[in-house]
């Protein structure tokens, strides 16, 4: 059984947002989670795979906490979760992180500013502490 | 009769999150539609299709369509088919490859410079494409 076989993970999907900034930050975030900040308790999950046909991606997000990043409040990764797999255990908006930097105007899509890069940092640790939530634990 | 000519032609990467390959197709398609072709084409997010958002529906269906995917599984394609889009041609990032032996790019967050020379490569394989579907559906 899937279950068995992989433990204590989490499943991390984020909208891609190719047309908005928004949507580079939150995979960049995504990224930085699973490459840097939780690298042994999370997986990602590719969003469009979902409709695509990926059916270990459904299986595994109908039988894992997941938690979504979304770049904007169209909400795709949250919606294409609940749709194809199950309620994630948390969401993630970046606008909602940004309203909290309101002197930050994001504009790239492909190559982020240092200045980018730190948000995309600050929307990561907010994954990773739900990443934590989500296992039931606090990592020091 | 003579169809009207499209505004804008739609370049639509996969998402790719979990592969170089993916994060190739995306900065070929920033090269297209910010450098290359800028007056001709537009991206928009994949996942809006993948949840059935009307607007983006609107767009793939009226406006000719050019997927870039990163590996066999053609996400970008098959969402756009799924959603009866105006697919004019589909690229795959591992034929390119297959023509480009010398290229390994790596990385996702960042990208190595020969991922960023393949994307270059794929980047101007599209624009040509672009240039073709705006002559042809003139």
């Amino acid at each position: 059984m899937l279950t068995s076989i992989v433990k204590n993970k989490v499943g991390i999907v984020s909208c891609s947002g190719e047309e908005i900034p928004e949507g580079t930050i939150s995979r960049i975030a995504t990224r930085l989670v699973l490459e840097k900040l939780r690298p042994e308790e999370t997986v990602t999950i590719c969003l469009p795979l979902f409709l695509a046909g990926g059916e270990g991606e459904r299986t595994f997000a109908r039988l894992f906490p997941t938690i979504t990043v979304d770049g904007c409040e169209k909400r795709c990764a949250e919606i294409g979760t609940k749709k194809y797999s199950g309620k994630p255990f948390a969401t993630i908006v970046v606008t909602d992180i940004l309203k909290k930097c309101p002197k930050l105007k994001l504009k790239s899509r492909d190559k982020l500013s240092s200045d980018e890069l730190k948000f995309a940092e600050k929307v990561a640790e907010e994954v990773a502490k739900k990443v934590d939530e989500a296992l039931g634990y606090e990592k020091t | 009769m003579n169809m009207p000519k499209p505004k804008y032609v739609f370049v639509i990467p996969c998402s790719g999150i979990g592969k170089s390959m993916g994060t190739v197709g995306r900065k070929a398609t920033y090269k297209v539609i910010e450098k290359l072709r800028p007056q001709n084409t537009r991206t928009t997010c994949l996942p809006l299709l993948t949840v059935g958002d009307q607007e983006t529906l609107n767009k793939v269906r009226e406006n000719p369509c050019i997927s870039i995917d990163g590996c066999p599984t053609k996400c970008a394609q098959k969402n756009i088919e799924a959603s009866n889009g105006k697919l004019k041609k589909s690229f795959m990032v591992i034929d390119t490859l297959r023509n480009h032996k010398n290229l390994k790019p790596e990385g996702i967050i960042e990208l190595n410079p020969e991922g960023d020379k393949l994307a270059n490569i794929i980047a101007e394989e599209v624009a040509t494409a672009v240039d073709e579907i705006m002559e042809s559906e003139c």
